[in-house]
């Protein structure tokens, strides 16, 4: 487990925090950001590579702030892997056996074996692919049985092909090594196919924290919203009969009231050219200002009275609706749909 | 592809240049004849001069490279207020005339100055002596070594320092293990551009020790009393046994490195 208390961390010019965080005993914990949150340096304070202003620092229960980082049972794999390029993939691995206690235990041969790499023992590491890497990093890391691994976007580097190898092994290793694994990325796949728990920092705050799905699926603040790619943010009023947004009123299932953001996933919107009325349905008419194609689907804005409500839909919705740029529209979404926060 | 006009004018200049070289150069080793070559080896003044030139300079780039290590890693790691002025003062042994380098060392190191008079009750003596000539020689040699080893320090990412520790390595530990190795290259490199550097000086070690007498303040006393003809075998000499210094340390610190 790792708790940080109120860590600030100033950095070339950077403040982290104040911020308070808390990654579960065995969790694999993803920390997400833009590019600049504060991420990597986030992680190389829990490992002692940079000083904290203030507040403390607990790997498994034991207050490590003052504890140089050999001292704090955690291991680091940056995404470049910072393998020692004139040692070999061995020398590599058994780099930190000689500073562990002297009663201590380390099974070379289990990681070798799990991550496959007797064949590459000998090797440079110049000499290895950019996977064949990032196992060598990880078993250097492992081999001291540290509580905590921290991986600083181990797979950004990596080619599509690796990246999934890599990803099972990841997923593997955490749990048959029952570690408390915490790992930047921002790459959506990754934190929803290997974490079970994250947190989203921001400018050297943190966002919001939880359970992966949680913090996908209900994002509390519009940054949030908008981070997790949720199209169709709006501030609103919220009324005993709807939320208002520039004068629509838009139904949804919440029971907030005052002032607050709403969030209409694109994907729920159903673009028509006739109007289909139901009880539990909001239901808009508006113009088609655009037509983008946003990968496998389109992405249609629809100009509802000052309000652009984004819907995606498919190539054959597109073609059968002939849904152009100028042509009138309906659009409707469910109530349940409406994402309040 | 066809060399155009462009690139036969860079040749021309390239020529030129060479030749500007390596005349002088080719001249020092055809003129003395291979007979007087002989008699100056067995010139007790001529080698007595070419071995403390070897002597001092050795130790001047040993000492930089002792003194220099940790402060260009310093330079290569750490940011502070007032870097760039400290980088400034590194290089100032560059850029000021020689004989000002040995006017201000016997200055701070006479009995009129306080920095001397400790020296001299500790019974340091450095006009006129091997140890003066040697302060000359870092000075004026340490800016190579410092530049050429920060830039080595810097090529290593510090990541890799950053990994070492948390695997529990000490700083010390980390710098001998991760550092060193990585950077050694360009510490051998700043190593030798600071020996060349100690060995050609002249300037300011004539106003700090005329005596003992090196191998250029030989050669100057040499041409002044006798002419060019007698001061060439020195020359010869002493351009001969560096050479073979520094092509063998080239040798040595370009092969390739063994495969683990």
């Amino acid at each position: 487990m790792i708790r940080l208390r109120d860590i600030k961390v100033s950095f070339k010019g950077f403040q982290l925090g104040s911020l308070n965080l808390e990654v579960p005993e065995g969790a694999f914990f993803m920390l997400m950001g833009p590019t600049g949150s504060g991420k990597t340096l986030l992680l190389e304070t829990v490992a002692g590579l940079v000083k904290p202003d203030m507040g403390t620092i607990e790997v498994a229960g034991t207050d490590v702030t003052e504890k140089l980082p050999g001292r704090r049972s955690v291991g680091i794999v940056y995404q470049d892997t910072a393998l020692f390029p004139h040692l070999s993939v061995k020398q590599n691995i058994m780099y930190g056996i000689r500073y562990l206690p002297e009663d201590s235990e380390y099974n070379f041969d289990r990681f070798v074996d799990i991550l496959d790499l007797q064949p590459l023992l000998d090797r440079l590491p110049g000499k290895l692919s950019g996977g064949e890497k990032q196992r060598t990093a990880l078993a250097r890391a492992l081999i001291t049985d540290p509580d905590v691994i921290l991986l600083d976007e181990p797979l950004s580097s990596l080619d599509q092909m690796f990246k999934g190898e890599i990803r099972s092994e990841l997923r593997r290793l955490q749990r048959e090594s029952s570690k408390t694994f915490l790992m930047t990325t921002h790459d959506f796949t990754d934190a929803l196919s290997m974490g079970t728990h994250g947190a989203v920092i921001n400018a050297g705050k943190i966002e919001q924290e939880g359970e992966i799905d949680e913090i996908f699926y209900n994002p509390k603040t519009p940054f949030m919203a908008s981070f997790v790619g949720m199209k169709n943010v709006f501030p609103a009023e919220f009324k005993e009969d709807g939320a208002v947004v520039k004068k629509l009123l838009i139904r949804h299932t919440s029971d907030k009231r005052g002032h607050g953001f709403l969030a209409i996933p694109p994907e729920s919107i159903v673009v028509s050219r006739e109007t289909t009325i139901t009880s539990e349905r909001n239901h808009f008419t508006g113009t088609i200002t655009s037509v983008e194609r946003a990968g496998p689907v389109f992405s249609i804005s629809v100009d509802c009275g000052n309000l652009i409500i984004v819907s995606s839909v498919t190539r054959s919705a597109l073609s059968q609706l002939d849904l152009t740029e100028g042509r009138d529209v309906y659009i409707s979404f469910k109530a349940s749909a409406v994402h309040v926060f | 592809m066809k060399s155009g006009p462009f690139i036969w004018i860079c040749i021309v200049f390239a020529v030129v240049v060479l030749a500007f070289l390596a005349l002088p150069l080719l001249n020092i080793a055809t003129a003395p004849s291979p007979g007087i070559i002989w008699e100056s080896l067995h010139d007790g003044e001529i080698m007595n001069a070419v071995f403390l030139s070897l002597y001092t300079s050795g130790m001047a780039a040993v000492i930089c490279l002792l003194l220099g290590t940790p402060f260009a890693y310093l330079l290569a790691r750490k940011d502070f207020p007032g870097k760039n002025i400290v980088e400034s003062i590194v290089d100032i042994p560059i850029v000021i005339p020689h004989p000002v380098v040995g006017i201000a060392i016997l200055a701070v190191t006479g009995r009129n100055h306080w920095f001397g008079r400790i020296l001299a009750d500790l019974g340091v003596r450095i006009m006129g002596s091997p140890a003066g000539i040697i302060t000359v020689l870092v000075f004026v040699s340490i800016p190579f070594f410092i530049n050429a080893a920060k830039e080595g320090f810097s090529s290593v990412p510090e990541r890799l320092e950053n990994v070492s520790m948390t695997l529990g390595a000490s700083r010390f530990s980390t710098f001998w293990r991760v550092t060193f190795p990585l950077a050694r290259r360009s510490m051998l490199t700043g190593t030798i551009m600071s020996a060349a550097r100690a060995l050609s000086e002249f300037g300011a070690v004539i106003v700090i020790a005329y005596h003992p007498m090196i191998a250029p303040v030989l050669m100057f006393e040499r041409y002044q009393a006798y002419g060019l003809e007698y001061s060439q075998p020195v020359a010869f000499i002493l351009i001969a046994m560096s050479l073979m210094i520094f092509i063998t340390l080239r040798i040595l610190t370009s092969r390739k490195r063994r495969t683990i």
